[in-house]
């Protein structure tokens, strides 16, 4: 991808995965709004400005991995990968569709150009990293493996599993993403089962710790910069993300984590992203 | 075959870890995760001739399922393998979802399986893994009957499938009686015994039983034919039809519960197709316990006499 963009063009590329988000999941008359608008700018950042790869060639060998560990967002990595190039932006419509390739929750078998693995049940992304960052390692690949965390998903044990294992390892080419917006389907995360200390937890199994305010696309792209090639430890950036973000009457509203937009919401909705300076 | 013929005996996880070292040599590919029971799963021969290809993970097979996965999305041949009550349970989602979904050629290996691992009792008798595994859309599951087999279902999981491979092997020294030159042919059973009063169809350990039982039904005046079955699933349908339909009554023979192994896959078969009179030996809705692989095998009602008195009543319903 081409590494020049600025930080305005990286907006306007966020605004346009968030439109398409809610269009698809308008279409599809179901699906998980909050976590895609929320993750929008973070996803951006990876596949237009930090990851290394050719969406001409989905299957180029030198190209950076990221494993989709909550899979319910994959409306925000369809529209990413479409708005890279990986296959036409119009076909985000069939989402969820019979037949179409973009399953409800990320399905391989079905094709889709850019998707490196079917997700949906919580907590084996991170573990699937390690897998391909120990084979990288073994290969002496000069790649990076990110893999996209949701905060609730900490919840789940094999997580720290998978944790304590790419430290033991020194899987200095991992790094995760936790999208930390604070809410499950419950409601707020510390009220269903708290997850803070969140950072110290992570340097505790062995990780180098970062934290950015998510929605912030200078921040994310200076610390993912940054930490890219530091130091052999795998490394963890808790982003803070506003679920919703960018359609300010439902922002930070956990009942939309699970939920699609009508049509009429779906204007709407669209109509405030364009009112919205978002991701500054 | 004489059913008194072996070689000696030898358990069949001396077989999967001398497969997995001949593997090793042939596939630089191959990779070995451990979780702490490495010598015990018999992956230590492999971890010591290739010590940059194990990889230990320790007591997490959650972790090491999905591991294996990403491994394999790298084009590496993970293998897998801890007892079969936790590689077929405690990650039963990770390989489902991480494995399967995928089609992922990752190799599971569930060792200590069945009521052989004797003393240990209950939570170590794996006997509901292949009920979970051959429910696995893109799931081989392979069972073979003893350590010479057992080597070669290793070998041909590495070099002649390429999806995931569930393969379920004992502990316990048990004969060593396979020919030696036999051809592995993934989803193809074995006719071990030519008969045709009663068809035994069988797997693992339960083979050799299968044998001895066909020994005493001969004194019977009973010809009973033998099948082995390695590979549960793909069910080898074509030669268990036409065997069902040659002897007009079959028994199935499994270390396991009746529900969801070997006998539900071929009642299955055999329902949808052509019925026959079917005997089911397999443990019965119960737990195992402690006792001696002999002992336990009399007491659920498994071994060779229970095998003979199924197929006596196979045969009388005909």
């Amino acid at each position: 991808m081409d590494k020049v963009v600025s930080v305005d063009k990286l907006q306007r590329i966020a605004f346009e995965i968030r439109k398409n988000v809610i269009l698809s999941l308008s279409a599809a008359g179901s699906g998980h709004l909050g976590g895609s608008l929320g993750m929008a700018d973070v996803f951006t950042a990876l596949y237009f400005h930090v990851m290394n790869h050719k969406p001409d060639d989905p299957e180029w060998e030198q190209r950076d991995r990221l494993i989709l560990s909550i899979g319910h967002i994959a409306p925000l990595l369809y529209a990413t990968l479409a708005q890279a190039g990986y296959f036409p932006v119009h076909e985000l419509k069939t989402l969820r569709q019979l037949g179409s390739r973009l399953q409800g929750h990320p399905g391989k078998e079905h094709g889709l150009p850019g998707l490196e693995i079917s997700s949906g049940s919580l907590g084996q992304g991170l573990s699937v990293s390690v897998g391909i960052a120990l084979a990288a390692k073994i290969d002496k690949k000069n790649i990076h493996v990110f893999t996209i965390l949701g905060d609730g998903e900490l919840q789940e044990g094999s997580v720290w599993e998978a944790a304590m294992s790419a430290s033991a390892h020194q899987l200095g080419n991992m790094i995760a993403i936790v999208d930390r917006n604070f809410k499950q389907i419950d409601g707020d995360t510390e009220k269903v089962m708290p997850l803070e200390p969140l950072a110290e937890k992570w340097k505790a199994f062995g990780w180098d710790c970062y934290e950015c305010n998510g929605n912030n696309m200078k921040q994310i792209i200076e610390i993912l910069n940054r930490i890219k090639n530091m130091s052999a430890k795998p490394k963890v950036v808790i982003a803070r993300t506003i679920m919703s973000k960018g359609v300010s009457s439902i922002e930070d509203d956990y009942r939309w984590h699970g939920k699609a937009p009508t049509e009429d919401e779906a204007h709407r909705f669209i109509e405030e992203l364009q009112h919205n300076n978002h991701g500054s | 075959m004489e059913a008194e013929q072996y070689r000696e005996l030898k358990s069949t996880k001396a077989g999967f870890a001398q497969g997995l070292l001949e593997a090793g040599k042939i596939n630089p590919k191959l990779i070995a995760l451990g979780t702490d029971i490495t010598a015990s799963v018999g992956m230590d021969l492999f971890a010591t001739e290739f010590p940059h290809r194990f990889i230990s993970l320790g007591i997490a097979e959650q972790n090491a399922a999905a591991v294996a996965a990403g491994l394999a999305l790298m084009h590496k041949l993970p293998v897998f393998s801890t007892y079969g009550v936790f590689s077929a349970f405690r990650s039963a989602d990770q390989i489902r979802v991480s494995i399967c979904y995928n089609n992922l050629h990752v190799i599971i290996g569930g060792a200590h399986a069945g009521l052989s691992v004797g003393p240990d009792g209950a939570t170590h008798q794996a006997l509901e893994d292949i009920a979970v595994m051959r429910t696995l859309p893109n799931m081989t599951v392979l069972s073979p009957c003893d350590a010479t087999q057992t080597r070669l279902a290793v070998l041909a999981a590495v070099s002649q499938l390429n999806g995931p491979v569930y393969l379920r092997y004992g502990r316990s020294a048990v004969p060593d009686f396979s020919a030696p030159d036999q051809m592995f042919e993934p989803g193809k059973g074995q006719i071990l015994q030519s008969g045709k009063d009663v068809c035994i169809i069988a797997t693992g350990h339960l083979t050799w039983h299968a044998l001895q039982a066909a020994a005493m039904l001969k004194k019977q005046q009973i010809d009973a034919m033998v099948i082995n079955i390695h590979t549960v699933k793909p069910l080898d349908d074509e030669l268990i039809l036409s065997a069902a339909d040659y002897c007009g009554a079959v028994v199935c023979c499994e270390e396991h519960q009746i529900a969801g192994g070997l006998g539900s896959a071929v009642a299955e078969l055999l329902v949808q197709n052509h019925s026959v009179p079917v005997e089911l030996i397999g443990v019965r809705d119960s737990f195992g316990e402690s006792g001696t692989p002999e002992e336990l095998f009399t007491k659920y009602g498994i071994d060779h006499a229970s095998i003979f008195q199924a197929a006596i009543s196979a045969v009388k319903r005909k």
